[in-house]
């Protein structure tokens, strides 16, 4: 049995002429342990089926399963980190993270939980920062809190929904590691969302392209058979790294062509002729 | 890291910014290039300061002399060369008995400051004399179980701000205690909004006279045996009802617009709903219920006066109008004193709000 699976997904919102759908027919599962990456245009409903993995919205058609069950609702056991940080600005970082823990072990006590949120805030390197608020960290604090916060909830999968997009190359780096860190630590499942390839080599042990939308649907998977842990400068070396870059961005590029030439529509200009003035002032 | 508080933070933050740029001309700090932002921000609001007070001045000029020129020819007219030229010479006199009523200048609106305040000073003496001379007398009857004698005189014109500060704030605090919980209610339940909305829409046009009158038939019945006088009660209570609708409203919005984002932790966290709506909904449109909140005390200060002079309730309304009754020869200037009163009075409290409306806010984009 498959940790995760997709069956036949079909998504749509609205109804009637007013209808979008966004993704059809998506297949996949995920293993117990595997790093997965999913890349694709932005626009193309990579949040549409990240919110529908962890729960915050239901597929029209088709199921989502969980170790089996059905997803019915969100779950301490899948974490997410949103691509926008998506922290509560009016608390500090330790009481972002406390109010989440909180709610995961509502059996401990203040002590265990405040140690809880001090050690996850230490491990994403923010402890000076820990009575600050949303507004005073720069936009790579705030993701490390959010990273932090899902985290400190020792969910079994962790949903990652472009977390790194709005950084700068180096904090980029730098999270990426600790994630892989993290993720290699005890092994948990993840599931990455991302527009950049390289991020993705680096980090999954597959990577699925998502065919743009309207009726967005997966395209074919690309293992990377690269060693643990990689190595970021060599990586750029190595042939195998290239032939799936090359291989993946190739792919894209062709959907991405595809997707111009069918969106072509001819607008047909009405005949119009400029009014002429001459003459008429005399 | 501890952050210090300066003058000049605090300033800022209240929105009296001047203030810094006035305390640095005097310490001698102001920078040659900070002369046009002293221009900007000093000379040019006390020239137009005294812009004002110049065109004022010869605008009761004019004003004075045609309300002069009248009552002469009036008196030619009905009663003969002789009376006019009396009333003319009375006039240049300057004896109060026979001046123009207009609009008064500002020296005469400042006399008349100065005189409510000598005023003030006669009626707190006289109060704390009466006190004095009824302690005893007092003492005695509290032990006996009567209710003690207090001062029935009349009050001073610093007694009817306080009282006008009294009912406002009881106004506010009926408006916040009505508007939030059922802007809150509405704001969660979508059914709820559309039970409450046809009475939102209709009642928060009302005007403060009628709202005053529909207090007054309901209090007068309810307070039917009290032989105390309602028109406090009546008051604050029409100050409350005319101005809670903006906190309701917003206060309604904020709770329904509440960003995404935050509802979508709330989901992934999982947390229930009492602490959704504690933890989540209500912290992140606290800044719009205190835009509400600051609209509510302005709405109810402006009210405050209309009501007041309906309601006979002491304070600074029904000082208005029983100066405009009166028709002494100050009672003009008395009501312009009253009416830069109320106006700073205004400010002040909307720069109140403004303080407390910024400590709570925070911006939409700091935390996403």
């Amino acid at each position: 049995m498959a940790y995760l699976e997709l069956n036949n997904i079909y998504k749509s919102y609205g109804q009637g002429e007013n209808t979008t759908e966004v993704l059809n027919n998506i297949n996949l599962t995920i293993e117990e342990g595997e790093f997965v990456a999913i890349v694709g245009f932005t626009g193309s409903g990579k949040t549409t089926l990240v919110n529908l993995i962890n729960g915050l919205l239901e597929p029209t058609s088709g199921e989502v399963l969980f170790k089996g069950e059905p997803v019915n609702g969100t779950s301490h056991e899948r974490g997410v980190i949103f691509q926008n940080y998506s922290l509560l600005p009016w608390l500090t970082v330790g009481q972002n993270i406390y109010m989440a823990v909180k709610e995961v072990f509502p059996k401990k006590s203040k002590k265990e939980l405040n140690d809880l949120v001090k050690e996850y805030v230490e491990m994403v390197g923010l402890s000076h920062a820990i009575n600050k608020r949303p507004k005073e960290l720069s936009g790579g604090m705030r993701q490390r809190v959010a990273v932090a916060r899902a985290l400190a909830m020792k969910p079994e999968m962790i949903i990652m929904d472009e977390p790194l997009g709005a950084l700068d190359a180096l904090t980029r780096g730098n999270l990426q590691d600790e994630i892989l860190n993290i993720w290699g630590k005890d092994k948990r499942t993840a599931l990455l969302i991302t527009n950049d390839v390289d991020e993705g080599i680096y980090m999954a042990d597959r990577i699925i392209p998502l065919k743009p939308g309207p009726r967005a649907t997966l395209g074919p998977e690309f293992k990377i058979d690269i060693e643990r842990p990689r190595d970021k400068t060599e990586l750029n070396d190595n042939p195998n790294f290239k032939e799936t870059r090359n291989a993946i961005i190739e792919y894209l590029m062709d959907i991405g062509n595809e997707r111009k030439s069918e969106a072509v529509e001819v607008f047909e200009l009405p005949e119009l002729e400029p009014k002429s003035f001459v003459g008429r002032f005399k | 890291m501890k952050q210090s508080i300066t003058l000049g933070k605090v300033t800022k933050f209240m929105g009296l910014g001047f203030l810094t740029t006035l305390k640095d001309l005097f310490t001698g700090k102001l920078e040659k290039e900070d002369f046009v932002k002293f221009l900007r921000k000093v000379v040019v609001p006390l020239a137009s300061i005294l812009l004002f007070i110049g065109i004022w001045h010869s605008g009761a000029k004019v004003l004075y002399n045609r309300e002069a020129d009248f009552k002469i020819e009036k008196a030619l007219a009905d009663q003969g060369p002789e009376a006019a030229e009396a009333l003319k010479a009375c006039i240049a006199s300057g004896d109060i008995s026979c001046q123009p009523n207009t609009l008064p200048a500002p020296s005469q609106v400042w006399e008349s400051y100065k005189s409510l305040l000598r005023d003030h000073n006669i009626i707190s003496a006289d109060k704390a004399a009466f006190k004095e001379k009824t302690a005893a007398l007092n003492a005695k009857r509290i032990a006996e179980g009567k209710e003690p004698i207090v001062y029935t005189g009349r009050p001073s014109f610093i007694d009817q701000i306080v009282m006008s500060l009294k009912t406002v704030f009881a106004g506010f605090l009926l408006a916040l205690i009505i508007a939030i919980p059922i802007g809150i209610l509405i704001g969660l339940s979508p059914t709820l909004k559309s039970a409450f909305n046809w009475f939102i829409q209709i009642f928060k046009p009302v005007s403060p006279v009628v709202w005053y009158l529909l207090v007054f038939m309901i209090v007068k019945t309810i307070l039917i045996d009290s032989s105390d006088d309602s028109s406090f009660t009546i008051s604050f209570i029409s100050v409350g009802l005319c101005s809670m609708w903006a906190t309701l409203v917003n206060t309604a919005m904020g709770v329904s617009s509440v960003d995404k984002d935050y509802i979508n932790v709330a989901k992934v966290l999982k947390l229930g709903p009492f602490q959704k709506v504690f933890k989540v909904i209500l912290p992140s449109s606290l800044p719009l219920i205190f835009t509400g909140l600051k609209i509510t005390l302005s709405v109810a200060w402006m009210v405050l006066i209309a009501i007041e002079l309906l309601a006979q309730s002491p304070g600074l309304g029904l000082f208005v109008w029983e100066e405009f009754q009166n028709g002494a020869n100050d009672s003009n200037s008395k009501i312009i004193v009253a009416m830069f009163v109320i106006g700073i009075i205004g400010f002040l409290l909307d720069r109140l709000m403004l303080t407390i409306q910024n400590a709570v806010s925070f911006n939409k984009n700091e935390g996403l």
